[in-house]
Parts: C-alpha cells; sequence; structure tokens
C-alpha cells in the first residue's frame, strides 16, 4: 500500500537531520500560520500563486534561490567543520555516511536550486523589459516551470526528514548510484527532483528563445538588443541543446533502477562511462547556462556605472555566441584520466584553453569600459569589479586544469574543488548578487541600502578568498576532495583558514538580510520616482518602477543600441501617446495545481507508492487538459483605464 | 483562405524603425506558437539523440543474449514503417483541409491518421510481447534495454500524439476551427511529422543496420 514508505524512513536516532528538519517544519509552519492569521491568502493566491506576469514570477524564482541558498550554505559549513576538527584521531561529528549525504546536498542543491533559480529568476524579470515587450512569449508556461522547479526543490528538502539523500554526490556516477551499491531511496531523491525539475528548466528555455527571437520592440533589430538579452539567448539556447541530454541520461539511470535494465551496470554489457560522458556533455554546457547571463549583467552594469557605452557591443555579442558553440566541445575535461588516450585528450584541452579567448576579449571590453569612465562604485559595481579580478584568477586555474598533464596530477584533489568554487562564486553568485542590487529598485520602487550592500560584498569577497585559496594549496599538497576525515595533521591550518572564510562569507549573508529588511523598514525615504534611479541605458528604466502589470503603456520605439539612452539625450519630443486597449494574459492557477500533482507522483515515485504516483501523474495530466481548453487567455484593458493608470504614475 | 488572414498581423512599423534585421516588432500569435512549438521539438530531438548514442554505443554489449539479427522480423517493421509514414501523409491532408476550413474532411483524415498510429503501435507492441515471451527482455543486456528504452520512447511518443489527436478532434467539434483550434493543431501536426523523422533514423539504424550484422 505504502511501497517502500514506513516509520522506518524517520530517522528518529539521528539527533542531527531531526533537529534540522523539525526547524525548517517550524519556520514553514510559522509562516503558513502567519499568512492565515494576517488574511494574506487571497492576495498570495491572486497576486502572486497564480500570477503569470513574468515580473513577480522572476521574483519568486530569486526568493527560492536565496532560500536555498541557506540550505546549501548551513551544508557548506557543516563540511567545512568536519573537515577542520576530524584530524589525526579525532572523528568529528558526522559520520561518513552523512557527510557523503551532505556533499551531494550541497552540490545538488546549489547548482540547480541556487544558480539555476537565481540566474533565471533575473532573466524572467529583466528580459522582456529590456526587450520593450509586455510579457514572455508563454506567460502560463512560465508558471508551470517555475512552479515544476519549486517541486524538485521540496523533493530534495522532505530528503531531509524522510528517508536519506543520494551519497553519490551531485553527479551520481554510477556504479556507485546504482541500485546495487545505493539500494535505499537516497538516489532516486536526487533522480525525480531534478527530472521534475528538468522539465520546467527546459520549458524555461523554449520560453525565453522564443521571446527573444520573436518578441522584441518595434526597430529592435538583433544588434540593438542590450547583452543581457543576447546573454539569455544563448544560455536559453543552450538550456534547449543541453538539458534534454540529462533528462534521457537520468531515464536511463532510472530504468536501471526501477526495471532491471543494463545501461551502466557492472554486469550485462553497461558502460559506466558512458553515463559518465552522457552528463557532462549536459554538465559543460551548463556551466556556461548559469555564467554567460551572469556576464551580461556584468555587462549592463559596468556600463551604467561608468557612465559610458559599453566597450566593443559587436566583440561582446560574437565572443557569447563564441562561448555558446564552444561550450558543447570541451565536455570530456571533466575526465581527462577516462583513458581516451592522448590524441582524444589534446583535442579537449586545446579547446579547453580556447574557450579562455571569447572570455578574455569580454575582460578587457569590461576593462577598457572602465578605463576614463566616470565610475559610480556602487553595491553592483563593487560586485562587478570583484569578479572581474576573482574570475581572472578562477580562468587561469581552469587554463591549467585543461591541460590535461597538470590535470592529471591535480585531477579530484581540493585543487578542483578551489577552481570550481572560485568561478561560480566569483561569476555567477557575485554576477547574481549584483543583478538583485542593480534591479531591486525596479521590481520593487525602492533602492536598497548601499552602506549594507557594501558590507555584504566585502563579506563575500574577503570569506570567499580565505575559503578557497587555501584550498589550492591543499590541493597541490596532495588532499583529494571530498574528505570525512583528515590523515595529514599538517593541513590542519590551511583548513581552519578555509573554515573562518566560511564564517566571513555568513557575515555577508547575515549583511544582505539585514539589508534587505532596513531597506524595507526606510523604503519611505528611499522611494524610486523616476523609474530610472541610475541613470541607466536600456528600456526597463523607461517605464515606472515597480512597472505596471503591462510594461509599458505604448511599444517604445527603438532606433538605437542602448535605446533609453538615446531616448534620454536627444529628448524625446513630448507627444500626447495615444493609448490603444491591452490584452493581458489572465491569472492561471494550472502551474501550481500542475506542480502540487507533480510533487505527489514524485514522492510516490520515490517510494514506489505505485498507485498514488499513477493518481498524480492523471492529475496533473488532466489538469493540463483542462487548462488547454480555454481558448480565450487574454484579458483586455480598455484604453481609458490604461490612460489613468499612466496619468496616476 | 491565406495563412495571413487567420492571424491578425502585427501593427505596422514604420520603414525606418524596420531596417535591418528583425526590427518588425513583436511578431504574430501564430508566428510565436508554432517557432515556440519548433524549439521545443528541437529539444525533443537532441533527448532522441542522447537515446540514439546510448543505443550506438551498447548495439554490440549482448552479453551472449540475441543479437538484432536473430530478433528482428524486418517484414513486420516494414509493414509498421509504412503505416507511420502514410499517417504523416494523412496528417498532412488533414492539416491542409483545417487550414480551409473543411471540419467534415478535417475530421476523416484525423480518423485515418489515429487509425494509423494505433496500427503502428498495436504492431510495435506486439512485437516487443513476443521478444519479451522468448526471453528478450529489456533487463537481459544491455543491446536489449537500449533497444527498448530507444524504440519505446518513440512509441510512448506516438501514444502521447494520439492522445493529443482525440483532444484535439474534441476541440474542433466543440469549438469548430477559430484560430487558436488551428494553432494547436499546427503544433500538432508538427509533432506528428517530427516523430516520423525520428522513425526513420530508427528504422535505418536499429533496425536496417541491426539485421545486416
Amino acid at each position: 500500500m505504502l511501497g517502500k514508505l514506513s516509520w522506518a524512513a524517520i530517522p528518529f536516532n539521528e539527533p542531527l537531520p531531526l533537529l534540522a528538519g523539525a526547524a525548517v517544519c517550524i519556520v514553514i509552519l510559522a509562516v503558513l500560520l502567519t499568512v492565515t492569521i494576517k488574511g494574506w491568502w487571497p492576495y498570495l493566491w491572486r497576486e502572486w500563486i497564480t500570477s503569470v506576469d513574468h515580473k513577480r514570477i522572476g521574483v519568486m524564482y530569486v526568493v527560492l534561490g536565496l532560500v536555498m541558498l541557506l540550505r546549501g550554505y548551513s551544508d557548506a559549513i557543516m563540511m567545512r567543520t568536519q573537515q577542520a576538527i576530524a584530524i589525526g584521531s579525532a572523528q568529528g561529528y558526522l559520520p561518513p555516511e552523512h557527510f557523503d549525504q551532505i556533499f551531494s546536498a550541497h552540490g545538488t542543491i546549489m547548482i540547480f536550486f541556487v544558480a539555476m533559480p537565481l540566474v533565471i529568476g533575473l532573466m524572467n524579470f529583466a528580459v522582456p523589459l529590456q526587450l520593450g515587450v509586455r510579457d514572455v512569449a508563454f506567460p502560463v508556461l512560465n508558471s508551470v516551470s517555475f512552479w515544476l522547479t519549486a517541486t524538485g526543490a521540496l523533493l530534495i528538502n522532505m530528503s531531509l526528514v524522510i528517508g536519506v539523500f543520494s551519497r553519490a554526490s551531485w553527479w551520481g556516477y554510477p556504479p556507485l548510484s546504482e541500485l546495487a551499491f545505493s539500494p535505499d531511496v537516497g538516489v532516486d531523491y536526487y533522480l525525480w527532483s531534478l527530472q521534475i525539475s528538468g522539465i520546467g528548466t527546459l520549458l524555461t528555455g523554449v520560453n525565453f528563445v522564443t521571446t527573444i527571437l520573436k518578441l522584441r520592440a518595434p526597430g529592435m533589430t538583433y544588434m540593438r538588443m542590450p547583452v543581457f538579452c543576447w546573454t539569455a539567448l544563448s544560455a536559453n539556447l543552450l538550456i534547449v541543446a543541453a538539458f534534454p541530454v540529462l533528462t534521457a541520461t537520468f531515464l536511463m539511470l532510472l530504468l536501471d533502477r526501477y526495471l532491471g535494465m543494463h545501461f551502466f551496470t557492472n554486469d550485462a554489457g553497461g558502460n559506466q562511462m558512458m553515463y559518465v560522458n552522457l552528463f557532462w556533455a549536459w554538465g559543460h554546457p551548463e556551466v556556461y547556462i548559469l555564467v554567460l547571463p551572469a556576464f551580461g549583467i556584468f555587462s549592463e552594469v559596468v556600463a551604467v556605472f561608468c557612465g559610458k557605452g559599453l566597450f566593443s557591443y559587436r566583440s561582446m555579442v560574437w565572443a557569447t555566441l563564441g562561448i555558446c558553440i564552444l561550450s558543447f566541445m570541451v565536455w570530456l575535461h571533466h575526465f581527462f584520466t577516462m583513458g581516451a588516450g592522448a590524441d582524444v585528450n589534446a583535442f579537449f584541452g586545446i579547446m579547453s584553453s580556447i574557450i579562455a579567448v571569447p572570455t578574455g576579449v569580454k575582460v578587457f571590453n569590461w576593462l577598457f569600459t572602465m578605463f576614463r569612465g566616470r565610475i559610480v562604485f556602487s553595491t553592483s559595481m563593487l560586485f562587478t569589479v570583484g569578479f572581474i579580478i576573482t574570475f581572472v584568477i578562477g580562468g587561469l586555474t581552469g587554463v591549467l586544469l585543461a591541460v590535461p598533464p597538470v590535470d592529471f596530477v591535480v585531477h579530484n584533489s581540493a585543487f578542483l574543488v578551489a577552481h570550481f568554487h572560485n568561478v561560480i562564486i566569483g561569476g555567477v553568485v557575485f554576477g547574481a548578487l549584483a543583478g538583485i542590487n542593480y534591479w531591486f529598485p525596479k521590481a520593487f520602487g525602492f533602492t536598497l541600502d548601499e552602506r549594507l550592500g557594501k558590507a555584504s560584498f566585502w563579506c563575500w569577497l574577503i570569506g570567499f578568498y580565505l575559503a578557497f585559496m587555501p584550498l589550492y594549496q591543499l590541493g597541490l599538497m596532495g588532499m583529494t576532495r571530498r574528505l570525512q576525515h583528515i590523515p595529514d595533521p599538517s593541513w590542519q591550518p590551511l583548513l581552519l583558514v578555509a573554515e573562518a572564510g566560511a564564517i566571513v562569507i555568513f557575515l555577508g549573508i547575515l549583511c544582505q538580510i539585514a539589508q534587505l529588511f532596513l531597506s524595507i523598514r526606510t523604503r519611505e525615504r528611499r522611494l524610486d520616482l523616476t523609474g530610472d534611479p541610475w541613470n541607466g541605458r536600456t528600456l526597463e528604466w523607461s517605464t515606472s518602477s515597480p512597472p505596471p502589470a503591462y510594461n509599458f503603456a505604448v511599444l517604445p520605439r527603438v532606433e538605437t543600441i542602448d535605446a533609453f539612452w538615446h531616448m534620454k539625450r536627444i529628448g524625446r519630443p513630448p507627444v500626447a501617446p495615444a493609448y490603444e486597449a491591452i490584452e493581458m494574459p489572465r491569472n492561471s492557477p494550472a502551474g501550481f495545481i500542475t506542480a502540487f500533482f507533480a510533487t505527489i507522483m514524485g514522492f510516490s515515485l520515490i517510494w514506489q507508492i505505485w498507485w498514488l504516483a499513477l493518481l498524480g501523474f492523471l492529475a496533473a495530466a488532466i489538469v493540463v487538459l483542462i487548462a488547454g481548453w480555454r481558448i480565450e487567455r487574454e484579458d483586455e484593458i480598455p484604453a481609458a483605464e490604461v490612460a489613468q493608470m499612466e496619468l496616476a504614475r | 483562405m491565406t495563412v495571413a488572414a487567420i492571424d491578425r498581423a502585427p501593427a505596422a512599423v514604420p520603414a525606418g524603425l524596420a531596417r535591418g534585421r528583425g526590427g518588425g516588432g513583436p511578431a504574430s500569435k501564430r508566428v510565436v506558437v508554432a517557432y515556440g512549438f519548433w524549439i521545443f521539438i528541437l529539444g525533443d530531438m537532441v533527448m532522441f539523440s542522447a537515446l540514439f548514442a546510448a543505443f550506438a554505443v551498447l548495439r554490440n554489449s549482448t552479453a551472449g543474449g540475441p543479437t538484432g539479427a536473430e530478433l528482428f522480423d524486418l517484414r513486420n517493421v516494414f509493414i509498421e514503417t509504412m503505416c507511420l509514414l502514410v499517417s504523416s501523409y494523412t496528417c498532412g491532408l488533414g492539416a491542409l483541409s483545417a487550414e480551409r476550413r473543411q471540419p467534415g474532411r478535417f475530421l476523416a483524415f484525423a480518423v485515418l491518421t489515429f487509425v494509423l498510429g494505433a496500427a503502428f503501435l498495436f504492431i510495435e507492441v506486439s512485437e516487443f510481447a513476443r521478444m519479451v515471451e522468448k526471453g528478450a527482455g529489456p533487463s537481459r543486456s544491455a543491446f536489449l534495454s537500449a533497444f527498448f528504452t530507444l524504440v519505446g520512447t518513440h512509441g510512448v511518443h506516438v501514444a502521447g500524439g494520439m492522445i493529443a489527436l482525440i483532444y484535439l478532434v474534441a476541440q474542433v467539434l466543440a469549438y469548430g476551427l477559430p484560430a487558436a483550434v488551428l494553432r494547436r493543431l499546427l503544433c500538432w501536426s508538427l509533432f506528428w511529422h517530427a516523430l516520423d523523422i525520428v522513425w526513420v533514423g530508427v528504422f535505418t539504424l536499429v533496425y536496417l543496420m541491426g539485421d545486416w550484422h
């Protein structure tokens, strides 16, 4: 009746996960209770949960990413602490069995439920505004995407309390992830939560490619699009071309585990290296799915806060597209030690080094934009400068790792861990934080506190260097990654420095929470009434803050790149705009309800409660069919009402 | 009736603004929907390509079990293939009648397409059943895992397409052929033709090249 689920699934004998789970449950209950007591449900349901407005969905994605950042961070600090104390005869406080789940959860959550939601959320918020249009191509689908992502995040967090999480790391390599070696539900939690959220991500990719290529304001030719839109286009093309590979790969592993097939097993002809190849055929493009939009954010920020146009826009666009294509030709550098032979390794080593060329073009473009600019060191700009320096270091260690003989020496060592945290924190996280500080006033109508913002930047920057520079050195000293126990006491001082760095990063996170809190408290004093607090260059700053649901009462006419800057410079003639009725997509609960049933389905598949899984699937399918039955999905806002709203601005 | 008249064209854009590539403002809804669906199909093709790659890697990993040459019955596969190819033709005729707003003709072709799709699935499923009976099920060897997954995923797509066809026929019966339904039919026919293309790959790589060894 209940498959593998029983009371034994709840870890009553392990205080740590139980306490953590209880704390999470209490927080969730407290939030639900507050919302109920204050009577906020109708508002939340109407304005957020069923909203198909790209701005609202973008905000929800970012909130999801930030909440999961706290979860991922707590995994990180637990590992750092374990490595700092479990040295020599000391065993630390985390048994291997638990430690393995923590590093698996940390990687999975940070990539799929922190970095992806932050990046997709910022794209959701900014891309249609920058393109000068009213919404994405498929607004309801956008809501479905978000809620399926939330389903994945929910399933992964359920594993904290009910059952266990995967011990096979964030990439789930077989044969360890096969049923023979991971018989419990951990790997199933991993696979199903990523399958379900992966569908959401694929739909996002389809949605944004269509939006950017087919919906742009009149006059916005390709070479007039803001760079962030170009990077978003590249990232979403990569999503469409890479995520289905991950879906297929996980499908094969699931069939191995559920139906006894032999894609990756040790016996009957299975081939583990095929999993590794397929995984990284998705995995390397994924790196660029994350970092290209971050590059776009830095390009916007650097141009605005230096008060001049981006240096060599065209080369920036071509470098973006070059990276987009090259990213599919380097996957084998993740496993040079597979033994593919010198020729294959040389090819992939050279291709990996070549990627540094377009990236270098970008770095010089940012530097030349700053050269003789009037630089305003706002929080976003500080993150940008911090990124340029940090990312160059990370890029250089990447080029080192791209050389196969070097890679053979430092493969799977702490050096590698330092390298990819260097590019992901220095690139993606700094980019997301810069973007949040940059677009916050547009989203909510008031600016964030700069002092606390800068404090958070310095904590993040210093904390990052303290936490990861020692790991480079430890890697060269021979420390491999994922050690639950440290055999060599001479590593301890550096591990303590790394622990201190992780704590400084936490101070940065606290500063951000304080920044948010304080800014909301003092919002009356920091209102953005012009809609253009930074003297911006692109179209999102030409509408009010926050923008009306329809973004632009009259679609802007674009004549140059940096369209808004151009409009400000020539001083648009004050003609009375002719308001027309605007068709806007109706709210739809389809996304939320589909995801609700998808959660039930995922959970029952994990625990092999077949009847419930079938019910969940059928219910989700019926919701989709009902939502697809309607012919009219738009409401019209009459012209008079638009005019009234515009006058009230 | 021409395609352009079915959907409202976007508001006219001054020639000066539209100069250069893609400066004509937002595309019409029909273009947006069809384009988005093309991109989705592209993603689906990428998924199939990963399954094709897995089959290519594992085709000789029979683990002492039966090979393709011993299992495949090319005569059945040929009939199966013909069913699917002809169904694509009838699907195209159905799409044309829909565009010409001839619901009766459309329904006739939809029924024909559905029957051909069902025949294809019936042959495929009975082949699968025969193989499992012989002890050549998907868990026998890596080769058979890859075979059943690749061909089965295509079969699941065909089944999904048939359910979608019933659903769309119901919409035609309920609403007639307004622009919104025509857009959905357009997407559906794109999907059905794409499955045909995948099947050409399956027929060649799995059956013809498998039987040849």
